[in-house]
């Protein structure tokens, strides 16, 4: 059962204080959430004609709990200026991004229809210009968690209590601009700053560890000064505990190391490199559906 | 008694185009609490330092990341700030360059960058922390204006009026050593439109940064020595440029050349000549620069004068395209 215990409760010698991180409706809840976006994304998927479907579906939890449980936003008010921000430093999860923005009533759905077409609003990787509830327009690896930086830091000169929110691919970890933002997070001490990495352990050419070894992947966050968790990142109580542990952790940037499954949710993606871009068929269309409809959670 | 002079590297730097930018800075940040400062451990360097000593929280030394930092001021103009981010232009422009595109440009972020060490001014340095490319670079980059202040008392004006611009802007000054254009702050100022410091009919001089202030001089001597009537245009703003003063020019000299600290290909002359090629109006012209190649090593006045542009080298190019065969020609019709 999901629980958490306070930072300091259990090695001061106090009497930990169990909280609850989340309700079992909550958990169900978020799971017909979770299913119904990775429907979505197949539909999108189909009328875009190709997306970044794997990398979508493995995010997908993630995303789900954010925008449906933990983000302080309001889409009547995309530019509320105390909102929470969220930046998707693996851009190419847009068509991800799109239905979880949609799916929580920034825009109308149908406007996905137009997903990656000439002269639609919605690329692959969203403009923040051109889509409502963008916070950041990414795409290029490796420079969302420093714009994330900057909001962190931007809310704290501004006196600001809101929180920044960022996901990150793991192939993108290889950048060098992530190790920059990352000691710039711990130097600046933003405990305003959540980050996620979507740790699915497959990036365009294949695996993280064969093209360019990312492990110990966790020590390398904990060397640069992050608290660092590694959870499951499509069990929701997982990460509700790893989330609201972040959210009270007041020393400095935390980071949420998700053990993901690319492709999750349809038999014939997952963990198959071949899905990190990919057009489905009609027929596929359908028996991506079924394979989400069977799938847990 | 041993010899030499005894100095640190922040004593080096007493630059006036740039104490004046951090003054200036300062006043700006007096008035609007969203400025913040970014430097890349260079604060004393480019004098974006004055702002941290003056408003120690809202001053970032981000340290040797300048991608990171570009990245930051984009984060922290989407939240309401707006950053002033001050490194050598060869980084603004090259290192870190695809922040500056993508994160500041590509989401017209008010952000000011304040690009310093512009063109060879660094001189003994070399070719590492010159930049002779960089108007080339991001004069490319869609909603970014981009300024070359002729000296100190004109990096004053256009950091002011930068303000003005709700989108990023790119201002490339020199090291700081850089001799006055104008003896005061008494002209006027805006963003994309030239300054004509001199009149003149038979040819005309359109500089920019440094260059602009030896083309005032050269037109000084080319009046007493040649009886030359020379225009001269300081084209400050590379980005939107000044069209109709280029078409002016044209028109009523018929001759021009430019001078730029800057690699010929893709700064000033190329803007200049886009302008007369899209006229459809002939004239002489000439664009004296870095000619493709990384400068030599030296004092910048010397790396100046080896490249022609410098009072010596403005002189000898104006004389030698009013040299050329050109057919005057007052009849514009013919021409398409």
């Amino acid at each position: 059962m999901a629980g958490r215990t306070r930072p300091g409760g259990a090695t001061d010698g106090v009497k930990p204080i169990i909280l609850m991180a989340i309700t079992e409706q909550e958990i169900g809840e978020l799971k017909v959430r979770a299913k119904k976006i990775r429907k979505d994304i197949v539909d999108v998927t189909g009328w875009a004609g190709g997306a970044h479907i794997g990398g979508a579906l493995s995010m997908t939890d993630i995303m789900t709990i954010l925008y449906f449980k933990y983000l302080n936003i309001d889409p009547q008010r995309p530019d509320w200026d105390d909102r929470d921000r969220f930046v998707l430093s693996k851009g190419h999860g847009g068509v991800g991004y799109a239905v979880v923005l949609a799916n929580r009533g920034y825009f109308a759905p149908e406007l996905l229809k137009e997903f990656n077409h000439s002269g639609s609003s919605f690329g692959m990787h969203l403009d923040g210009n051109m889509v409502v509830g963008v916070d950041a327009s990414t795409g290029s690896m490796g420079h969302g968690l420093p714009m994330a930086v900057g909001m962190a830091l931007g809310a704290k000169v501004r006196k600001k209590a809101f929180r920044v929110y960022c996901v990150l691919g793991d192939g993108e970890c290889d950048e060098g601009s992530i190790w920059e933002a990352a000691m710039s997070a711990r130097h600046y001490n933003l405990n305003n700053l959540i980050g996620f990495v979507d740790r699915n352990h497959l990036m365009i050419d294949g695996p993280t560890e064969q093209i360019m070894r990312l492990e110990p992947l966790a020590d390398k966050w904990t060397a640069f000064g992050w608290k660092v968790r590694t959870i499951n990142g499509h069990d929701f109580a997982e990460l509700a505990e790893a989330i609201d542990f972040a959210q009270s952790y007041s020393d400095g940037p935390v980071m949420i190391i998700a053990e993901t499954i690319k492709g999750k949710g349809i038999d014939f993606m997952e963990n198959n490199v071949a899905w990190h871009y990919g057009g489905l068929s009609a027929d596929l269309i359908e028996k991506a559906k079924q394979s989400i409809e069977r799938s847990s959670p | 008694m041993s010899g030499g002079v005894t100095w640190t590297v922040y004593d080096v730097d007493k630059l006036t185009q740039k104490e004046v930018y951090g003054v200036v800075l300062c006043d700006l940040a007096k008035m609007h609490p969203e400025i913040v400062g970014l430097s890349a451990d260079l604060a004393q360097s480019t004098k974006i330092g004055a702002l941290g000593e003056k408003y120690p929280d809202r001053f970032f030394n981000v340290g040797i990341a300048e991608q990171n930092m570009f990245g930051m001021a984009a984060g922290m103009a989407k939240v309401g700030l707006i950053p002033f981010v001050s490194t050598f232009s060869a980084f603004a422009s090259m290192r870190a360059c695809e922040f500056l595109r993508t994160d500041i440009c590509y989401q017209n972020l008010n952000c000011k960058i304040i690009a310093t060490h512009g063109g060879t001014s660094f001189g003994p340095a070399g070719t590492t922390h010159h930049s002779t490319e960089d108007l080339s670079i991001v004069r490319a980059f869609a909603n970014l204006t981009v300024i070359v202040p002729a000296d100190a008392i004109e990096t004053a004006k256009s950091v002011r009026a930068c303000m003005e611009v709700k989108g990023p802007v790119y201002i490339r000054i020199g090291r700081g050593f850089e001799p006055r254009c104008y003896d005061s702050e008494d002209y006027e100022f805006e963003i994309g439109k030239a300054v004509e410091l001199r009149a003149g009919t038979d040819v005309t001089v359109i500089a920019c940064g440094t260059p602009v202030q030896h083309a005032v001089q050269a037109a000084r001597i080319l009046q007493e020595e040649d009886g030359l009537s020379v225009r001269v245009i300081n084209m400050h703003t590379i980005k939107p440029i000044d069209e109709a003063a280029i078409i002016r020019a044209v028109e009523d000299t018929r001759r021009i050349v430019t001078f730029e600290d800057h690699n010929v290909i893709g700064g000033l002359g190329t803007a200049v000549a886009d302008v007369i090629a899209a006229s459809g109006k002939g004239c002489a012209f000439k664009k004296v620069g870095l000619p493709d190649e990384y400068a030599i090593v030296g004092y910048p006045e010397d790396i100046q004068n080896h490249y022609k542009i410098d009072t010596e080298g403005v002189v000898e190019t104006v004389r030698e395209i009013m040299g050329r065969d050109f057919e005057r020609d007052e009849d514009w019709e013919d021409e398409v």
